[in-house]
């Protein structure tokens, strides 16, 4: 084959994607497309074995709340906690648009029935429930069903003695509810100390966003806080305070990284290492049999006795004949 | 008493008002509130305190940053005995004004509300806050120096007390930094104050995304005494004097002090558990949703207008 008659092989696909990007504003879906942070490209299927995070850069792209129990727990296995608890219109408010109109295409677009997900699990053989917010519903606001669901998972893991794993993603209060929406913020903090009482722990993820009225509430109790890279942590957002105060901001104001050199967060933990460290911190924090402040075992606290075993009939297999499994118990 | 048939004329006035059909008010009318709500004559936090306490010592500074001027926190003596008061301060000059940071309290305030709560709740001493802010301070300091936090362990303590708690809507309260001094046994809200999530400035930047729809905002979140105490949101509507509190501070001040001191009493004959359980209840049902499962509505606002 002569030099000149080469030929030039170019994809199909590769020309579609390069018109569209000239053709229109690029618009980055969660589950198909382009890192917005370092411009590469991946399949949707590469993307979600990779739980959403870009392999190039670790860009942390957007999870909905099923997909998050999917890479928390095992595969399918949870077990959903009143979904259908649905908002109402309490102001017959109207922005933009009907609060009614906006709650049902929220739904439509998001297949759920609320902004958040209340789920029983097994986080690394470690059982808990978990609290799970979803930004893809109305911003992840919190209204009257967040406020109720998170109450009601509070009041389930401290009757179970399991601990309880929220991951917050959220704009804060849900303006469409008024007053009442600011209430929630009351609500669920005070659902919070059912578990204190049962002495069980709370982790708290901090997803991109968490800011407004679910920062300042349940989201900045956690006894253990952890966020994802380049999460935006605040309670006033930077535009909002732009706007007011006149400060200019660092570019990386509020974020994850930010916030754990301001001392409100315990670790920024990759979202493909996030699984692995909240089972391991729910593992550091079960107790033995023996209560040490009530000097006897009360029925329902050994939520990660099932884990422990599990975990040590796999150390015997991994080295057989050991004799003390206390290491791995 | 002469006071006491004070209060109850006003009380009579206000229950009429809230009766009146319609009383969803007119457009113009919720606007107006707002606006009275923020009168510039307003009688605020320690206009009220000093007029109704004997004497009051106020208490500065969180112990771990700095002292906070946009919140007032102390104990005085109220009625003969010792009431531990908390409340956002706004500035009636420019210099105030300034000083006061307009009533928005960063994380030092919320701390230093929480060292006077916990001084009051280990010496027995009940808890009155008056909340009047268009918000938690807006600041890159705040934030970093952890506002969510503080307002979050605020709301909280508040939850935890043993003793007494009550907080008064005396003017404007929105967002979580006014919640922040909510959580109560009992939520007493001023005739033209307002109590909503966010300022109807800020929900019209972010709602609307321009700033000048203020008013529809206003008219939208509805944040008036008489809706706040049909959704179950406060208690008990405290009256003002004609024409508002800006036109009469002492008439305002005894008026309240009477509402106060009421309330104390009624919450002085129940037991610290049974109060605190009450109080954990009355947070638990705010927020009406359907729930298809049980068939209900759950509505759990009041369908009646407030008794006089």
């Amino acid at each position: 084959m002569s030099r000149v008659g080469r030929n030039i092989h170019v994809s199909v696909d590769r020309l579609r994607q390069l018109a569209h990007r000239d053709a229109r504003p690029r618009k980055i879906k969660a589950d198909a497309g382009t890192c917005p942070k370092c411009d590469s490209h991946y399949s949707a299927d590469e993307m979600s074995r990779n739980l959403r995070v870009c392999p190039a850069c670790g860009h942390h792209f957007a999870v909905t709340a099923r997909e998050r129990l999917e890479q928390l727990g095992e595969p399918g296995g949870y077990v959903e906690l009143w979904p259908e608890l649905r908002a109402a219109d309490p102001l017959q408010f109207t922005d933009l648009k009907p609060y009614a109109e906006r709650i049902a295409d929220a739904e439509k677009s998001t297949g759920m029935g609320e902004a958040i997900v209340c789920a029983e699990l097994e986080v690394r053989h470690v059982p808990a429930v978990a609290a799970i917010m979803d930004f893809s519903f109305m911003g992840g606001s919190m209204g009257a069903v967040v406020g109720e669901k998170f109450a009601r998972a509070c009041d389930h893991a401290a009757q179970k003695g399991l601990p309880l794993i929220v991951l917050s993603s959220s704009g804060g209060a849900r303006m469409q509810e008024g007053t009442l929406a600011l209430m929630q913020m009351a609500k669920t903090v005070i659902a919070l100390d059912a578990l204190a009482e049962a002495r069980v722990p709370v982790v708290v993820v901090l997803a991109h966003p968490t800011t407004g009225g679910v920062w300042a509430s349940f989201a900045s109790l956690g006894d253990v806080t952890y966020a994802e890279p380049g999460a935006l942590i605040a309670f006033s957002g930077p535009r909002v305070i732009e706007e007011t105060t006149r400060e200019v901001l660092p570019s990386d104001f509020g974020r994850a990284e930010r916030q754990l050199a301001n001392g409100q967060v315990d670790a920024v933990v990759d979202r493909r290492e996030l699984a692995q460290r909240i089972g391991r911190i729910l593992h550091i924090l079960s107790r033995p049999d023996v209560d040490p402040t009530a000097g006897t075992a009360p029925a329902g606290l050994q939520w990660a006795q099932g884990g422990a075993q599990k975990v040590k009939s796999m150390m015997d297999r991994i080295r057989p004949g050991s004799t003390d499994g206390e290491d791995a118990g | 008493m002469s006071d006491k048939k004070h209060g109850g004329r006003f009380v009579r006035k206000v229950a009429e008002k809230v009766r009146r059909p319609g009383s969803d008010a007119p457009d113009d009318d919720l606007w107006e509130s707002v606006q009275l709500a923020r009168h510039a004559e307003r009688p605020y936090t320690l206009d009220y305190i000093n007029r109704m306490c004997s004497e009051f010592e106020e208490m500065h500074g969180d112990r771990l940053y700095g002292d906070d001027a946009a919140l007032v926190a102390g104990f005085g003596r109220f009625h003969d005995r010792p009431v531990a008061f908390i409340g956002q301060q706004k500035g009636r000059d420019t210099n105030e004004r300034t000083y006061r940071n307009f009533g928005m309290a960063g994380p030092e305030g919320y701390r230093k509300a929480m060292r006077v709560m916990e001084i009051a709740n280990r010496l027995g001493i009940p808890v009155v806050t008056l909340i009047d802010t268009p918000g938690a301070f807006p600041g890159a300091s705040a934030e970093e120096r952890g506002q969510g936090g503080a307002i979050s362990r605020s709301i909280q303590m508040m939850w935890r007390l043993d003793v007494p708690t009550i907080a008064v809507v005396i003017g404007e309260g929105s967002s979580g930094g006014a919640l922040g001094l909510g959580v109560a046994d009992r939520v007493l809200m001023l005739e033209n104050s307002t109590y909503s999530v966010i300022s109807p400035e800020g929900a019209s930047a972010i709602l609307w995304r321009d700033a000048s729809k203020a008013r529809l905002a206003a008219q939208a979140f509805k944040p008036t005494a008489a809706n706040c105490y049909r959704w179950g949101v406060v208690d008990v509507v405290v009256p003002e004097p004609e024409g508002g509190a800006h036109t009469d501070h002492e008439q305002s001040a005894e008026i309240l002090d009477q509402y106060l001191y009421r309330a104390l009493t009624d919450l002085d004959a129940i037991p610290s558990a049974d109060r605190r359980r009450a109080r954990r209840e009355r947070f638990r049902k705010l927020g009406p949703l359907r729930d298809p499962e049980s068939g209900m509505g759950m509505a759990t606002g009041r369908e009646t207008p407030p008794p006089g």
